[in-house]
């Protein structure tokens, strides 16, 4: 049985006590009905992910649960400061592997493993980015399996999304379900776009001054996140800006405005490396800059999240990242990882092929549950599919022990029911100081069992709330005894 | 701003006025060929509502003959048609998404339900008597559109090229309804009283004659009041006048940096300010409004041409 984040634990029974009151005295019609306003609100604001080549509506939403998912002060706590320590070593690591390589010299982590996958970028060799930051903005995949028991199951330094669920999920409790938020201390998530700009403004080109140019590069309004591009660009005040816009000249990037050329300072890109620049990657890329990466390594443009950060999530990487914490800043890792197998080394691949009904197969460099296994529910094609595949290419796949994902109540089909659930909560990396805000984006599986939450594959969204420590001072007097 | 927002802002005003306009048009064809068959019944209607719509080339590949519902279909819904009612809200909605944080969010509801509604609409079914219902509902969610922005925007630059876009359209289209039919208005010429009124009652204007002139329809005054009466929000002075405070408008923001456009604006409503409607009839009402039919789409390629492509 899967850990309930609502049933077991000492901590459940006191976090989870007014929703538990609230679902026991709320008849399911009344929640079906705020359900359905739930997604009248999301729709009549466009927060939409677009899904093209699958046919059906190109604009989706990503269902919305109602039934929020708590997180005592105190487990926050412990996680937020493990969070912070694995992003202080992912970005010591990024900065290492692409100048000193202490870390290969050290011989822990093998020289090859880095300096031949394709997510490391030679143009960022003997390359500083301004405060040596690389991973800006990162989204650290949580889960759990009791109490105690937080991994680490993948880190994300490229484009992480999804933090606009995050916002508008927390929008649409306080309107819909004023009361029930009012009965809890519930931790603010509003300030994240502020964070976000500060974090960006900190790394601009000192000669930029005080008020920085900071701009968002999208793909444009195809990508599946677009949504997300023009509601941060729009609670940040900043423009959202495509390839189109922009043009590079002397090293120095302007966007056309009515007024003429503007300066850029910042560019907060949610443009994967491959197709940023066409100078320096993929030649035939449409969407992205020419002339950027010059701009860029001149100094008079801050990229990110940096090229090549992507290294550091990269999924034959993410084994080592407990030792890189160790290694350059000789703490214990307080975040844990889940035990990764991979399948280039042969004892570990001769460990996955023989358990592939115990384990989950996944494509090293893949994401967005493509391309995965899971073996319990897998049937005996599919795993002797697997197991072919991965003895093809052994450097394409991990795999990892079938977590029990923990459960949070839902509204299913036939009520409410336990779902598994996972955590993305993000991080802010600014020149001072590393921010976040309590919480993060819940994904959901929705279907009855299915432990891939993933919103392509099927998954859902919840409300996050941290609850805020018990206030020091006594509670005022009417609020005792009962209530 | 940047340019590439500008456009979207300035197409969004453009298409949503479109639409209106081809509703309006439409339901004026409509009621003129049901109100009789000797006026309207040659096709004359609706030849001269596709020849204002600027697709007469492109309907006569794909249509045999100009019947009603041939036209009705060619401008509500044929996806071929650029200036069709549903091929605008599209457009406006695809120029809006584009821009969705420039907008508030009650433009934005306003143009998403709008689509919405149309996607789930059945458009084989707008036709006969639910033409009169549909086509008011189209100008009635491009009036919500229009009171959203005026209501909710920031009076900033956005705000300037979505007004810009609306007057220039606007514009455009009082020259165009007014040409088509300058036979009637000609003089010596004698039209039935009803087709005055389907002029006036294109430019939503038949009230505003009553109010100006207090009299009978005169071809003569019917032409002032489309033209240069400046108190007709919908009239060729008062779209230009329009046209040219928002050019200046942004120019001052700006600094004072102008272009060809600002003069072409000032010009054309210099123009049409101390223009004499006597002057215009002894011209040529035909040529006359050819010109500025012709200047108005100069006009926007040189304000694209300054604020978007520079």
């Amino acid at each position: 049985m899967a850990f309930d984040e609502m049933r077991d634990g000492d901590l459940a029974a006191a976090t989870y006590a007014e929703i538990e009151a609230w679902l026991a005295r709320t008849p399911l019609e009344r929640l079906r009905q705020k359900s359905a306003e739930a997604e009248l609100l999301f729709r009549r604001l466009g927060i939409t992910f677009a899904v093209y080549g699958e046919g059906g509506d190109p604009e989706r939403l990503i269902p919305f649960d109602i039934i929020p998912r708590i997180i005592a002060a105190s487990e926050w706590r412990a996680l937020s400061a493990g969070l912070e320590q694995r992003v202080r070593a992912l970005n010591a690591f990024l900065a290492d592997v692409y100048n000193e390589r202490r870390i290969l010299k050290a011989g822990i982590i093998p020289q090859a493993l880095v300096l031949e996958n394709e997510a490391y970028q030679p143009h960022m060799v003997g390359f500083r980015p301004p405060g040596g930051i690389y991973t800006h903005i990162s989204g650290i995949d949580m889960v759990r399996t009791g109490a105690d028991d937080f991994f680490v199951l993948e880190d994300n330094c490229r484009t992480p999304s999804g933090v606009s669920y995050m916002l508008e999920n927390r929008e649409a409790m306080l309107r819909l379900f004023p009361r029930l938020c009012a009965r809890h201390r519930l931790a603010p998530v509003n300030r994240y776009p502020e964070h976000l700009l500060a974090t960006l403004k900190s790394v601009a080109p000192e000669r930029a001054g005080p008020n920085p140019n900071v701009v968002i590069l999208t793909p444009g309004s195809f990508n599946s996140a677009y949504y997300e591009h023009c509601f941060l660009a729009d609670e940040m005040g900043v423009e959202v800006v495509e390839g189109a816009d922009l043009f590079v000249e002397n090293d120095v990037v302007f966007m056309r405005t009515t007024a003429g050329p503007k300066r850029v300072d910042v560019i907060y890109r949610r443009i994967d490396d491959d197709f940023l620049d066409p100078e320096c990657f993929r030649p035939d890329s449409l969407v992205g800059l020419p002339g950027v990466m010059r701009a860029y390594k001149a100094g008079n443009v801050t990229l990110a999240n940096a090229p090549g950060a992507g290294i550091a999530d990269d999924k034959a990487i993410y084994p080592y990242v407990p030792d890189m914490v160790r290694f350059y800043l000789e703490e214990e890792p307080r975040l844990a990882n889940v035990p990764t197998y991979l399948c280039e080394r042969e004892g570990d691949r001769a460990e996955v092929l023989a358990n592939l009904e115990k384990l989950v197969v996944k494509l090293a460099r893949g994401s967005g549950g493509y391309g995965m296994m899971i073996g319990p529910h897998a049937d005996a094609d599919m795993r002797a599919e697997f197991a072919r595949r991965i003895q093809d290419k052994p450097s394409d796949y991990i795999a990892q022990p079938t977590l029990a994902l923990s459960t949070v109540p839902t509204l299913a089909e036939g009520g409410i029911a336990p779902r598994h659930v996972d955590l993305r909560p993000f991080i802010l990396f600014g020149r001072q100081e590393i921010t976040m805000v309590p919480g993060g984006l819940t994904r959901v599986a929705l279907r009855e069992g299915s432990l891939v939450v993933n919103s392509s594959q099927g998954g859902g969204t919840k409300d996050t709330w941290v609850l805020e420590e018990a206030s020091p001072q006594p509670a005022p007097a009417q609020s005792q005894g009962g209530g | 701003m940047l340019s590439s927002t500008a456009e979207c802002l300035f197409w969004l005003g453009r298409y949503t006025e479109r639409a209106a306009n081809i509703a309006r048009g439409l339901g004026v064809a409509s009621r003129m060929a049901s109100l009789s068959a000797s006026l309207g019944g040659d096709g004359a209607e609706w030849r001269a509502l596709l020849i204002a719509s600027g697709g007469e080339a492109a309907f006569s590949e794909k249509y045999p003959a100009i019947t009603q519902e041939a036209v009705v279909d060619w401008l509500v819904r044929d996806e071929d048609n650029p200036s069709g009612i549903v091929t605008c809200f599209d457009a406006a909605r695809r120029n809006g998404r584009a821009v969705r944080t420039a907008l508030t969010v009650d433009m934005w509801s306003a143009l998403n339900d709008s689509w919405n509604r149309l996607r789930k609409l059945d458009l084989s079914q707008i036709e006969g008597e639910a033409l009169p219902e549909f086509l008011d509902w189209v100008r009635e969610r491009v009036l919500l559109f229009n009171g959203a922005a005026h209501d909710t925007m920031l009076r900033g630059e956005a705000w300037r090229f979505v007004e810009l876009g609306t007057a220039l359209e606007r514009a455009d289209n009082s020259a165009r309804l007014l040409d088509v039919r300058h036979g009637m208005l000609a003089v010596g010429e004698t039209a039935e009283y009803a087709q005055w009124q389907a002029i006036l009652a294109s430019a939503s204007a038949g009230r505003a004659y009553q109010w100006v002139y207090r009299d009978r329809l005169e071809p003569r005054r019917i032409a002032e009041l489309l033209i240069l009466r400046p108190e007709l929000p919908r009239s060729l002075v008062a779209c230009f006048g329009l046209v040219s405070e928002i050019l200046e408008a942004i120019a001052t923001e700006q600094g004072g940096r102008r272009g060809e456009c600002h003069r072409m604006a000032g010009q054309l409503h210099a123009t049409l300010r101390y223009a004499r409607i006597e002057d215009i009839f002894a011209e040529g009402l035909h040529l006359f409004l050819t010109r500025k039919i012709e200047t108005a789409a100069a006009l926007g390629a040189a304000i694209e041409g300054f604020y978007i492509r520079a």
